[in-house]
């Protein structure tokens, strides 16, 4: 019986997890957390093992957060470790990559002993600094940060590091707002997980864990058999913030685990677009977890198989200071970048290349008149464009992969900003030909609202290098950035929008895949008749 | 003479016929029911066979019917098996693919061969014109008279096998000012004007521009379907005699007439579980109980919703037509008022499988009533809940209600073994044991997560269960979420039928209407809460009209509610308004009430943040009627069972010999103590060893612990 015992037990877990996630979720203020899910929650054994994880928008999270808990067990040390303790960081590098995500752990205590932790990330509004983007040269730029250390001990908060925030950020009531919200949601998990303890009459989690672990190893051992045992190879030229970057990665796969390193890939810039080796690591794990295990959940040991390594000095690999702020439009390409590389062994499961980093964008708006009394004002647009081409199917139009984030409606965007979107659609004949075709691009057309100017944030790529296709497959259509008069636009930097204008963005296709002679005629008649294809 | 009123609920599987003689405002009166196989051809043959025998076991007269009530699932039918009309849509130019593009995100993170569900209309269907309203209301781009009308010879001049049957329209920001939907309409109705027309303004005024096409677009996919079968129904129950008015059940849990179905039929997805937290509702205000859980488990999924001084909350959007095992977001947004439930892919045909990991896993997938579960012998061969069931006893052969079949326990045995057992090395007891578990932590992991979304705690509600496969599986739930009572209660097989003829008449009027605090106008607000209470008003005295009563005779309730957050925050959450109007300081009183509110929610507010409104909407219904008060009756006389059974007992993890109880043979007072099953037509009652029934005054068993022991251990 102990099999199913453990069988509902693990099952429990994970719906703990789950309203851990919800209870944040519900009450966070940041616009990423709920339109991107871009949060996550978990719980850990007493090592600092991840033992579930709530299936939350972003693979950024994957293992970012499985490894953290641990880095905390090491800094606060576990001689200071008390009931009624919360801890938090923003380190980029022992937590999720850059300054804006938070992540709070709590320890949880069962019969005055220490069983486990709950741990919790979600990006906050602000940390002080340039605020969000690309332009900040090093790490102190870009805002507060906040070591390992206690938000509270034995429940009693720690006011001293609230009021520093305070006096950081902007936004303070909201980002505080938050670091509570985190909090909180530990200790919404913690009270289920006591309720299920008292249940299943135990005292700790070791025997639970171990269960867990020894079957998901297992599993994800039987699931990585699919991928020959050998070496795999891929680079990928994306546009980058300045010059154009080459990433490159080396597969080993040895049957139960792969490890990547990242050797050869272009040195760090000068700008924010930097990326924490433990955020390439995710978005690797989640390119090997897609491909080849996608029903295993995230925890220890599942993540344990998969392994990286980069020199030191390259882009997948930052190092403090280096700027990491926006380490995710990099940091997405490393998915399509480990999936080419497995592309020929696995002929079956892999897509072509997508559009991959999201065309997100920040427009300041500003009055026309400085007198008038217009207070100025930020608003923040997610965008995607085509997904590649799979071995069986069409790309996906205007969909984002491998980040989970969802748009916001152009009804609720003007609502909260004086811009007008003019145009958001698809774009036709973006998509790669092929047997099967990349999903499309968009069009977005902005401008300002009556008395207001605009200025655009912006940080897109895949201009100068498109989606490549697969097996024989086109390319995705390159993206496209210029004024509704057909001025160019700069795709990178902050510019502004001239008086009377409008900014057109078109954003990039997916790859196509196979021979586009090989495509079904009805496929082909339905793509014109739609005006998929023009 | 005596009322004399049908409900009637079209289901999936069953079409649920009741019929009732007196009642309705206080002592109960008669209630006669019957099952019936849903006719999908002509669903309306199945509700006439229904009506047809339980009016002969009545002995009454169709002619005597004061209130022929119907709810259906052919509105969602129509949307999951795209069988509606050919429809068009017109949007504003640049929002071609609105409709398409959806959230621009994946519903299932790691599936590389995720398909998304098409868009209702295709993308050639599609048409746009150029027009502008901004958020604010102003006119950036005029409605050009001449542009609309060439648009619309376009629209007209097409082969007669494509000719459109249905159009939908929907602008952007149409929630704010509707006036280049409507012209555009008015234009449509002199050169087209057999076609039906749904407008976004009217149909769902909410903003973001996703779910309001979608809507609109879903109310005039449906349209010519619904109009036409709600004809047919009338006249055909006027052949039969029946001259009453015929009401439909919507989402949100009111009545309304034939004509306002048929202008808004996308009101009526969701018809059926509506008729359920009705009726769910009517059981507490009748046992009094503030805070309930309503539990309803058939033969595909189990719906909970939590119920509050015996009103079901509603929701302002849903999902509908979840293509991919019920997941979130593998559906289409709906937005219109709905009663906020929980659904999952829990029912007594879930299959059972055993996943990569070892672990078992029960549904969303069900073997539904063909093939069903494999202890039919009808052709299915995966193990299901039901199976489990019958292999732990819980289920018998003799005993179970469904007609034409026979319980096949070998069947079930082997179904068991061969998937679940033989796979991870258990006998079929164990494996059954196991399925059974599972789906009912799946069940209770559901409850908890609604509960926490709606920031309270089961653990301090009643539970009450209907649905043939509830009150089977409602004691291991109350143990599993430590519900301390739950009531069963009678017709618990027809609960959603029975719900209709409680539900009163009532219209949910929703708007988008952005507010906040420091630049309140207190002007505006009123006036669009005037105007919302006039439009539901309006269908609510036109629906009651055909009763013979005007509003003048009935007293309305109005309800209004503003959805508001914190700036910045992406939820929003219901405050109560006041029915006076708003003044000057109208929006600090809001934020009072917000702060109020949120704590509720989330245990803590958060000073210093603004605050503002999104959303509103009133409600406006007859009052509830005033039902008979039941008071507890405690047990008298134990009642010793006449023959016994061997079942598994999850309290004990051990096979014992439980007792077997015809729920008819019970009266007033009388207690069954656990291991037991109380048994009738629709479902079965399953106590475990460590939970009594005591047989209350008006029919519901009402199911407690026997020792108040909260640290059971599970299997």
């Amino acid at each position: 019986m102990s099999e199913l015992r453990h069988q509902v037990m693990w099952n429990r877990l994970i719906s703990i997890v789950e309203e851990q996630a919800l209870a944040l979720v519900r009450t966070a203020f940041s616009t990423s957390v709920r339109e991107a899910g871009d949060l996550s929650a978990g719980v850990y054994d007493v090592r600092g093992r991840m033992i579930a994880q709530a299936v939350t928008g972003t693979p950024g999270h994957v293992n970012t957060m499985a490894a953290a808990v641990a880095n905390f067990i090491e800094d606060i040390g576990s001689h200071r470790i008390y009931e009624g303790d919360s801890y938090i960081t923003n380190d980029p590098w022992k937590g999720t990559g850059h300054l804006h995500d938070f992540t709070v752990v709590n320890p949880v205590f069962r019969t005055g002993s220490l069983i486990g932790f709950f741990a919790c990330t979600a990006h906050v509004v602000d940390v002080g600094g340039r605020g969000y983007g690309p332009d900040a040269t090093e790490v102190y730029e870009e805002g507060l940060f906040v070591p390992i250390m206690k938000f509270a001990e034995r429940g009693v908060v720690n006011e001293d590091l609230l009021n520093i925030v305070r006096h950081n950020v902007r936004e303070a009531g909201q980002v505080v707002g938050d670091l509570y919200s985190l909090s909180g949601c530990n200790d919404t998990g913690t009270r289920r997980l006591h309720t299920m303890l008292d249940e299943f009459a135990i005292d700790d989690l070791e025997d639970l864990a171990a269960f867990v672990f020894d079957r998901t190893a297992t599993a994800t051992r039987e699931r990585l058999a699919g991928l020959p045992t050998g070496t795999y190879t891929n680079t990928m030229r994306v546009d980058g913030y300045n010059d154009s970057i080459e990433l490159a990665v080396t597969l080993v796969a040895s049957g139960a685990t792969v490890h990547a390193d990242f050797t050869g890939t272009s040195p760090t810039c000068a700008h924010g677009v930097n990326v924490p080796l433990t955020y390439a690591h995710a978005y690797f794990s989640y390119a090997m977890l897609v491909a080849l295990a996608p029903e295993m959940p995230s925890n220890w040991a599942s993540l344990a198989a998969f392994t990286v390594s980069a020199p030191e000095g390259c882009i997948l690999n930052a190092k403090h200071p280096e700027p990491v702020a926006v380490r995710h439009v990099i940091g997405h390409f490393v998915t399509d970048l480990c999936l080419g590389a497995i592309a020929s062994a696995l002929p079956d499961v892999v897509p072509a290349e997508g559009a991959g980093a999201l065309w997100n964008f920040q427009v300041s708006a500003r009055a026309t008149d400085p007198l008038s009394e217009l207070p100025p004002r930020e608003v923040l647009m997610f965008n995607s464009g085509g997904t590649g081409a799979r071995p069986t199917l069409d790309g996906i139009n205007a969909t984002a992969f491998p980040s989970g984030v969802r748009t916001m409606p152009a009804e609720a965007t003007e609502q909260s900003g004086p811009v007008v979107v003019w145009r958001k659609e698809l774009r036709p004949d973006s998509g790669g030909t092929g047997r099967h075709r990349g999903g499309l691009g968009q069009i977005i057309e902005i401008g300002a609202a009556t008395g207001y100017d605009l200025s655009v944030s912006c940080m897109f790529d895949r201009v100068a290098n498109p989606a490549r296709g697969r097996h024989g497959g086109g390319d995705g259509a390159p993206g496209r950035v210029h004024l509704d008069d057909g001025t160019p636009f700069d795709a990178k930097g902050k510019q502004p929008i001239p008086k009377g204008r409008t900014l057109v963005l078109e954003l990039p296709g997916g790859g196509g895949l196979g021979d586009c002679a090989e495509r079904e005629v009805s496929e082909l008649a339905d793509d014109r008749a739609q005006g998929y294809v023009t | 003479m005596e009322t004399m009123r049908i409900g009637a609920d079209v289901g999936g599987t069953f079409t649920d016929v009741v019929l009732e003689i007196g009642g309705g405002d206080g002592p109960d009166g008669r209630m006669f029911s019957t099952k019936v196989l849903t006719t999908y051809d002509a669903p309306e043959r199945g509700i006439l066979d229904g009506v047809a025998t339980v009016v002969a076991e009545a002995g009454a007269d169709l002619a005597n019917l004061d209130t022929f009530i119907h709810g259906t699932t052919l509105a969602t039918n129509a949307l999951i098996g795209r069988t509606g009309a050919r429809t068009a849509l017109i949007t504003t130019d640049g929002f071609r693919d609105t409709i398409e593009m959806r959230t621009e995100s994946r519903f299932e993170q790691y599936d590389l061969n995720l398909v998304l569900p098409t868009p209702l209309i295709e993308r050639r269907d599609r048409h746009v014109l150029r027009e502008r309203i901004a958020a604010d209301g102003t006119v950036l781009r005029p409605f050009d008279a001449s542009e609309a009308q060439a648009l619309i010879e376009v629209l007209a001049d097409r082969p007669a096998d494509e000719a459109y049957e249905a159009i939908a329209v929907g602008f952007i920001h149409a929630y704010v000012d509707g006036s280049h939907e409507r012209r555009f309409r008015d234009l449509l109705a002199e050169r087209l004007p057999d076609v039906p027309v749904s407008i976004s303004s009217e149909v769902a005024p909410q903003m973001r521009e996703f779910e309001r096409f979608n809507t609109v677009c879903a109310n005039a996919y449906v349209q010519p379907l619904i109009a036409t079968y709600l004809r047919q129904l009338e006249a055909q129950l006027l052949e039969t005699g029946a001259t009453c008015p015929v009401y439909l059940i919507h989402s949100g849990g009111g009545l309304i007439n034939v004509d306002g179905a048929a202008r808004f039929p996308v009101r009526l997805v969701e018809s059926g579980p509506a008729g359920g937290a009705i009726f769910a509702a009517d059981i507490a205000a009748r046992h009094g109980l503030e805070r309930v859980l309503s539990y309803d488990m058939g033969g595909t999924t189990a719906k909970i919703c939590l119920i509050e001084n015996q009103t079901p909350r509603t929701a302002k959007t849903f999902e509908v037509a979840r293509t991919h095992r019920f997941t979130k977001g593998s559906g289409m947004p709906i937005s219109i008022p709905v009663i906020e439930m929980i659904e999952i892919g829990a029912g007594g045909g879930s299959i059972a499988t055993v996943d990569v990991l070892g672990q078992i896993r029960v549904g969303p997938l069900s073997a539904g009533s063909e093939p069903g579960p494999a202890a039919y012998g009808l052709g299915g061969t995966e193990p299901t809940v039901s199976d489990a069931n019958l292999v732990l006893g819980r289920l018998s052969a003799d005993t179970f209600g469904a007609p034409g079949i026979d319980l096949d326990g070998v069947a079930a045995r082997n179904a068991l073994d061969r998937t679940v057992g033989t796979v991870l090395g258990m006998d079929a007891e164990t494996a059954a044991v196991g399925v059974a578990e599972v789906v009912d932590e799946n069940m209770a992991n559901a409850a908890r997560v609604h509960a926490v979304e709606n920031g309270k705690d089961v653990a301090a509600f009643t539970m009450i269960a209907f649905g043939g496969g509830a009150p089977l599986h409602a004691g291991r739930l109350c143990e599993k979420l430590n519900v301390d009572e739950l009531l069963v209660p009678p017709g618990a097989g027809v609960g959603s039928a029975i719900g209709f003829l409680r539900a009163p008449f009532a219209y949910e009027a929703l708007r988008s209407h952005h507010a906040t605090v420091e630049n309140f106008d207190p002007d505006a607000v009123n006036q669009m809460l005037v105007e919302l209470a006039d439009e539901a008003t309006a269908f609510v005295s036109e629906a009651l009209s055909s009763t013979g009563a005007t509003v003048t005779d009935v007293p309305l309730e109005t309800e209004r509610w503003a959805y508001m957050r914190y700036a910045g925050q992406g939820w929003e959450i219901p405050v109560p308004v006041d029915a006076t109007p708003f003044d000057i300081v109208g929006g600090e009183l809001l934020a009072t009430q917000f702060q109020k509110a949120y704590e509720e929610f989330f245990g803590r507010a958060i000073a210093g943040l603004a605050v503002e409104a999104i959303g509103w909407s009133v409600r406006v219904s007859t009052p509830r009627p005033p039902v008979s008060r039941v008071e507890r009756v405690v047990a008298v006389r134990d009642v010793s069972p006449n023959r016994t059974r061997p079942i598994h007992d999850t309290t004990t993890d051990t096979l014992m010999e439980a007792g077997v109880i015809e729920r008819s043979a019970l009266a007033t007072s009388d207690r069954v103590l656990g291991p037991a099953v109380i048994v009738e037509t629709q479902t079965t009652t399953l106590l475990s060893s460590r939970q009594q029934a005591v047989m209350q005054s008006d029919g519901c068993l009402l199911v407690t612990r026997t020792t108040p022991v909260k640290d059971e251990v599970g299997p």
